[in-house]
Parts: C-alpha cells; structure tokens; sequence
C-alpha cells in the first residue's frame, strides 16, 4: 500500500460533498423565490403597454422605454393631482427627516438613563415603556385623532411626526439601553469621578462609543417610518399624504386602463428609500444588532 | 492630620446590609488595603469613599471636609479601577485631560500636569495613541495618570492589577509602592490579593460581611491575627489549626498536648476548648526542630517541591498538616523527620467566639 496518505497539515475537504450541494442548492432556491418577483418588477416598468399585453411577464423587454418611470415620478393622477409620485416623496422626506431624529435623540437619552442612572421606579418606567410596545395600533387610532385635535395638529405634518415619534419609543429606548448597559459599569463611574455630569457623559462619552446602535436605530426608523401607511393616511390631510399612500392611490384607481408598467415603476421608486439604506449599512446594521444583543 | 475618615457606614440594598457601622480613620500619607474574600463589602466601602454610592447612613471626612453628599469630583479622590475603564475614542492625552477639561483649568496648566504625569508614569510615548492600541499593563498605567494629573489628596485603586498577568502584577506592584513613596498621598488600595497587601500595605483592613475583621499593620496581622478567620486568610500556604482545649498551661487535641511555654495570652489563661493555629513556615523541622518546647516524630505523605521551597504534608495528632521548609530540602514521600514549633508564634483561639485568647 503505497499511496496511504499519512495525515498531515490541514484536512483536505470536498468541495462538492453531498451537505455542500444541498446548503447551496437550498439557497439558491430560496434566494431566486425572493429574487423573482424583484425580477419581473423590473422587467415589467421598462415595457410599453403593448408589449405587456402580449403576457410574457419573464421575458426581458424588446424595446426599453423610461417613460413608466417618468410617468409614476412626475405625471401620474391620483383623483384631480397629476403631479405624479414626486409630491408623496418629498411629503414622506418632510415626514421622514424630523420623526427619526426627534425620535432617536429622545430614545438615545431615555436609554442611556435607564441603564446608567437607575432612579426609583426606573425598571416600572421601563417596564411599563416596553408593555406598550404591545398595544395593537388600532387601539389608539381614535383617542390619537382626538388627542391631535386637542392639540391642534391634526391633518398637519407635525402632528404625525409626533405620533411616529412617539410609537418609535419602547423599540427603540429598549435597543439603546440594552447597548448602554453592554459598556462597561466602570467606564460610567471614571466619567464621574473625573467630573463629567448627565450631558458630558452622554454626549462625550456614551455617544462617540456609539455608532453602531445609532446606525441600527436610524435604518429601523427610516424603513419603519417610510414604510408607513396607516398613521399616514389617518393624520395627515391628501395634500400631505406621503409616498405610500400616493402609490396605493396611483395603483388602486379604478378608473381608465391599468398601466401596469407605471405601477410596478412607482412601487419600485416608492421602495427604493428603504433598499438604498440596507444596501449601504447592511455591515453596521449586522454589527449594531449583535452589539445590542451582548447584553438584556 | 486625618486624611480620610469613615464614620459609622452603613450601606443596604433593600434588606441585604454590604456595609455594617464601618469606621476608619486613615491619617495623610497612609496606605490602606482593604483586604477580603469577594463579596465581603470591600470594593462598595471604595466606591462609597469614592461617592459613586449612596450609603443608607453614617459619614465621609476627607481633608477634615464632610464631603458624604459631594459629587465624587468634589472630594479630591483619584480613582483607579481593574478594567482600567479607559475612554476608549480618546486618546491617551485625551484620557488624561478629560477631568480637567470638565473642571475649566486653563490649557497651559492642563498640557503641564499631562507631561508630568506622563513622565512620572513613563508613557510620553504612548500620549497619541488609542487605548485599544495599548497592552494591558500600558493600560493601567494610564489609568493610573487620570488619578495623577487631577493632583488629589486620596488615591483610590479598585482592584488595579487583578487583569493583569502574574509578571505585570509584579512589577506594576512595585510601580505603585514607588509612586506611594514619592507622592506620599494617601491610598486605599482594595485587592484579594494578600501578597499585594502584604507587600503594598502601612495598615491592612481585613473584611468580611461587611464587618472589618482586623485592621492592622501586616506584621501584626500575619503574627497577632485577632480571630481564626484573619489566621486563616492570611498566609499561603495556610495555617495549620489543630482543635482541642486549653488545659493548664498546655493544648490538648486528642491523646497528644502541646506546651503553651512562651505563648502570650491576652488575659488570663483559662481552661477553655480552643483551636490552635501554627503557620507551616514556623514548623522546623531536623535539627533545628529538636530544641524547640513542641517537637515529634512524623510521617511525609506528599512533598510539594516550588523551587523556591517545598511544601511538605503529614499528620500530627490525628491532623494533616502543611510544613513549610527549604526548597533544597531532601525529603521526599514517606520519610519520617523530626518537626517542631515553638509555641510563641501560634496562635490560640476560643472554640465558640473564635477569638484570639
């Protein structure tokens, strides 16, 4: 026996051995389920009607026409509006920007309270803060409506900012305290010895060491808040309607020809928000989640 | 002149008592080592001294000042802590100047005390760079300057050199009684550690529950210790303790007695039951044990050789008991040698109160 091989240095594997090929073949599948319809979405915003009519919903276009995509941005109708989808985005954009800072700067602090300077009744607070986090939303519909009534922002911009805000905090307050208890117990006492206060440790300490939790908070709001259309289409009024609700009344109408091209290209714009802040944070957001996760 | 002074601290979290009516007067200049097993109450008794707990009663004086309801950057303390809870985005000038900068000192006077602690502490070289960048000793060093530059009165140290390997630990140790000998600030030192308080210490308080078992000068502690708990802690390997009754002037255990000619009572010698404590480094053995008052002929069960000296097992009067003797010496399993000890260096305790008689 001359070819026995004596085991030596790092054991040879198999590139294609049997748990190999059913690991990629599983993912494969998986990953052309989810990627299909992306796919078709796709194909389908660069044909003209025409083409669409002839129901070949795989095949990749003939003849590639932009004109869907011009038509969902800037010319589609909903009702008497024919602005297209533009106003919807720049309505959420004006949504969008205050809700997640207001939201994430308040929560960044109750959090850092929470887990640095337990005052009395601090875990009943934050009990009580999570407990909320499992009301159903239909719950507070109503007593919302009459509450921004009362307050005077109702059908106005800031009023669903503060009700994004507001709905944001027990998620949110729960992933930044759980980071701040992970940072070392000491590391908070040296700053008090060392004569920082409330703010200097918060905003000099706490926040530089950070970023991680930060980036997960903001793409959790971003997507969350974007993504939004019940508590859109409750408090605002149609002229501030943001995008999804716009693209629902776009793609819903009843009226006319179903532009299925148009459709499936103001969907795609509508969504691209949320997709462009996954692809850009995808690493820091894994980072962020399993640095949160350390410790509860 | 009192430096620091803790007077009748209390600390409870809901019906568990950490602190139990502590007091301790710790003169300028001193340095203290709290001492004990973990979760004897020693690192709450710093942070409490320290300010970062509230005690549920009693006071702290530093500087003759009642500085009990003072921020911990009002009292004049320094702290050092184990995981030397660097900020870590700071670099270490950085690290360094924080305090200041947080008490408003002008830039001069801050770059000036930086370069001097830097100096005393020898890591100018090291004042641009991020903690994580640094080795576990470096580290500390560090942390040592934050307490440095802020120029106090009182040092505290929680535990500095627990993260640190067994050569580091060493010569950081000496590091740090250098700096006491220069300074001559006053430190509390808290470790479980005996050989740093023993090594480190001008007094040692050992505690325990809560309650400061013995505060003493090392020697004192090591030689005198008050109650059976102090003997056992102190001293590695640990002490031998032989039970049995004070009986006329000599120990009884079992069908054997040991003389008690020399040893000094605290009162009167009463006959009472009584442990018996001998350090393994005070049992002779050969010819130096043979004009010694105890002396007896004994078996080795094991011999533990550490370079240095070698640790022997046997069995006197029923207990097997650790000896101590040079690390050349030739003993190995099974020898039979002649031990010895003279009974001014044990020490007796009464069998109920546990009490040094």
């Amino acid at each position: 026996m001359a070819d026995v091989i004596t085991p030596r240095g790092p054991k040879p594997r198999r590139r294609f051995s049997r748990t190999n090929i059913m690991l990629y073949g599983t993912l494969i599948v998986v990953a052309a389920y989810y990627a299909l319809p992306l796919y078709v979405m796709i194909v389908t915003s660069l044909k003209g009607m025409p083409e669409i009519r002839i129901g070949n919903i795989f095949s990749p276009p003939v003849e590639i026409t932009y004109q869907p995509w011009v038509k969902a941005w800037a010319e589609a109708c909903t009702g008497i509006n024919c602005e297209g989808l533009s106003r919807g985005f720049w309505n959420s954009v004006k949504i969008l920007i205050p809700s997640v800072i207001l939201s994430i700067a308040i929560a960044s602090v109750n959090g850092y309270a929470l887990a640095n300077w337990k005052f009395k009744g601090s875990e009943v607070f934050f009990t009580i803060l999570i407990v909320g986090a499992f009301i159903p939303y239909q719950v507070m519909l109503y007593p919302l409506v009459i509450i921004l009534r009362e307050l005077g922002l109702y059908g106005n911009v800031w009023g669903l900012v503060l009700v994004h805000t507001v709905f944001g905090m027990p998620i949110l307050t729960l992933l930044f305290r759980n980071y701040f208890t992970s940072v070392p117990e000491e590391l908070f006492k040296a700053a008090r010895v060392d004569g920082a206060g409330f703010w200097g440790i918060y905003f000099r300490i706490m926040l530089p060491m950070s970023l991680p939790i930060f980036v997960v908070a903001i793409i959790l709001q971003v997507t969350g808040i974007w993504n939004d259309f019940l508590f859109g289409v409750i408090y605002t009024k149609p002229a501030d309607y943001p995008m999804t609700v716009q693209l629902n009344n776009i793609v819903n109408s009843v009226q006319g020809i179903k532009e299925y091209n148009v459709n499936m290209a103001a969907t795609l714009l509508t969504g691209l928000v949320p997709l462009i802040i996954y692809f850009a944070s995808g690493k820091l957001f894994v980072r962020g989640i399993a640095a949160g996760a350390v410790k509860g | 002149m009192t430096s620091v002074l803790v007077k009748d601290l209390t600390l409870k979290f809901g019906a568990l008592t950490v602190l139990d009516n502590l007091n301790i007067d710790i003169p300028e200049g001193e340095f203290l080592v709290l001492l004990g097993a973990s979760g004897c109450g020693k690192s709450t008794l710093l942070n409490c001294i320290a300010g970062l707990l509230d005690p549920t009663d009693g006071e702290i004086h530093i500087n003759d000042r009642n500085v009990t309801w003072e921020e911990p950057s009002g009292r004049g303390i320094g702290m050092v802590f184990q995981s030397y809870a660097l900020y870590p985005q700071m670099t270490v000038e950085g690290n360094l100047s924080f305090g200041l900068k947080n008490a408003r000192m002008d830039k001069a006077e801050i770059r000036k005390r930086v370069a001097r602690a830097a100096e005393i502490l020898q890591i100018e070289p090291l004042l641009h760079r991020k903690p994580a960048a640094l080795s576990g000793g470096q580290r500390q060093r560090v942390a040592i300057g934050r307490a440095l530059v802020r120029d106090v009165d009182v040092f505290l140290f929680d535990e500095p050199l627990s993260n640190l390997d067994a050569k580091l630990r060493a010569d950081l140790r000496v590091e740090i009684k250098r700096l006491h000998h220069n300074l001559k600030n006053t430190m509390i030192y808290v470790t479980h550690d005996q050989v740093e308080a023993m090594t480190l210490a001008d007094r040692i308080a050992i505690m325990k529950s809560g309650i400061i078992q013995q505060l003493d000068t090392p020697t004192e502690i090591y030689n005198r210790p008050v109650n059976k708990y102090v003997a056992g802690f102190i001293g590695s390997p640990e002490i031998n303790f032989f039970e049995g009754a004070v009986e006329d002037g000599a120990f009884v255990t079992g069908d054997t007695q040991f003389t008690l000619a020399g040893y000094a009572f605290q009162g009167d010698a009463a006959n009472v039951p009584a442990w018996l404590g001998i350090r393994p480094e005070h049992i002779m053995s050969g010819d130096a044990a043979r004009d010694l008052p105890v002396s007896a002929e004994v078996q080795i069960d094991i011999v533990e050789p550490m370079g240095s000296d070698t640790l022997a097992w046997a069995s006197l009067a029923g207990v097997p008991i650790r000896i101590r003797m040079d690390g050349q010496a030739a003993v190995s399993t099974g020898d039979s040698i002649l031990i010895g000890f003279d009974p001014a260096r044990a020490s007796l305790f009464d069998k109920t109160t546990e009490l040094r008689i």
